[in-house]
């Protein structure tokens, strides 16, 4: 596959309060926005993991985001607040063990603004079609043996 | 609790170089509160290492274990079935040091790796910051200082403090660390008993730290 047909598959988790609605608000106005966008309705931004973001690469997601309130208008106060650090925790980690901190993103859009929605999924489409496909792509493998004794 | 955190990315990786069947096991007790190697931590960290391997065409597979407590050895012992049945070439423990040495002496054959370094006894200052509270002297003098800890949050461990350096209640060592006898000395005024610290405190017994080899604490009633 030469990098001119990749077209990445791009996992985003959307707070249901703000870009959930947007993402809904642009389909209904036929507004198009890139088919590689897989949504994910969290309750709240800061629902949303770390394991989350490193499993979706893991399993070959070429990229994820998350998409939050404005500041200062999350649902639960500062739920996005927290998504910020943690996904800024991920793209560190990420950094760290070589692969590209671009692939994990956040973002913040309000519930209204559904050119936004589809700017940023746009946007974020082209960049990781840049990057190219994630390397975790190649045998993914089955998840591992979990375990946790006890109650 | 004990805090402890991770060990940067690098070296995690380092350590695992050569290994590819490892078992990374979490720990319930303090670090779990601590976040540096609860379930949580554990899946974090194992997923990074593996995408991390197979970013180097090296691929490894970590399975996931979260134990009560790593500080018992009859909680190692519930690791011995999947052990024996995975074949694996390493542990890595997410326990503050002492989980690795239990899971070292009850699998003579597997190599154990630390995850984590372990900081001190400490408590959360607040979500995501925590402190050294105490530095297990084995011999607590606090109830003569209003409650807190001059060895442990004084930089110069004194007891006949405060020293001359301290501005704004500040320690000169570090401008963000509270000068603990500034906060001694409050506490004491507020107790009424202040020309306490008027009284010269002689020099501590220090025997009973960690000067003469790994301590035990023994309960005869408690022995089986």
């Amino acid at each position: 596959m030469t990098t001119e047909q990749f077209e990445p598959e791009i996992i985003a988790f959307c707070c249901e309060y703000c870009s959930y609605a947007a993402a809904d608000l642009a389909g209904s106005i036929r507004m198009s926005y890139p088919p590689n966008i897989k949504v994910i309705l969290v309750p709240c931004s800061g629902r949303v993991d770390p394991v989350y973001l490193l499993h979706a690469l893991e399993q070959g997601a070429d990229g994820v985001y998350v998409t939050g309130c404005m500041e200062g208008d999350c649902h639960f106060l500062t739920g996005n607040l927290k998504a910020k650090k943690r996904v800024a925790y991920v793209r560190k980690m990420l950094d760290e063990i070589g692969i590209e901190q671009d692939r994990v993103q956040m973002f913040n859009i309000a519930a209204s603004d559904a050119p936004e929605f589809a700017r940023v999924a746009k946007m974020m489409t082209e960049k990781i079609r840049a990057l190219g496909p994630n390397p975790m792509k190649k045998n993914v493998p089955s998840r591992p043996a979990q375990g946790i004794s006890g109650p | 609790m004990i805090i402890a955190e991770h060990k940067p990315m690098k070296e995690l990786l380092a350590m695992i170089e050569g290994f590819n069947n490892i078992l990374m096991v979490g720990c319930k007790g303090c670090v779990t509160v601590c976040n540096a190697g609860g379930s949580k931590e554990v899946a974090i960290l194992s997923a990074a290492l593996r995408i991390a391997r197979r970013r180097q065409d090296k691929p490894v597979t970590i399975d996931e274990f979260t134990l009560d407590r790593q500080c018992e050895p009859e909680f190692i012992s519930w690791l011995d079935e999947q052990v024996k049945k995975k074949k694996y070439d390493a542990i890595m423990s997410l326990a503050c040091s002492i989980g690795p040495q239990y899971i070292a002496e009850a699998f003579e054959t597997v190599v154990v790796l630390p995850g984590l370094n372990t900081g001190f006894m400490g408590g959360t200052i607040e979500h995501g910051i925590w402190g050294e509270f105490c530095a297990g002297c084995g011999d607590c003098v606090i109830q003569d200082f209003g409650g807190l800890c001059p060895i442990t949050r004084c930089a110069k461990g004194l007891l006949n403090g405060p020293c001359s350096g301290s501005v704004d209640g500040k320690c000169e060592v570090n401008k963000d660390m509270d000068c603990i006898w500034e906060l001694i000395y409050e506490r004491m005024k507020n107790l009424g008993q202040v020309d306490r610290l008027a009284e010269m405190i002689g020099a501590k017994d220090w025997s009973t730290s960690l000067s003469g080899g790994p301590r035990k604490i023994i309960r005869e009633d408690l022995t089986l």
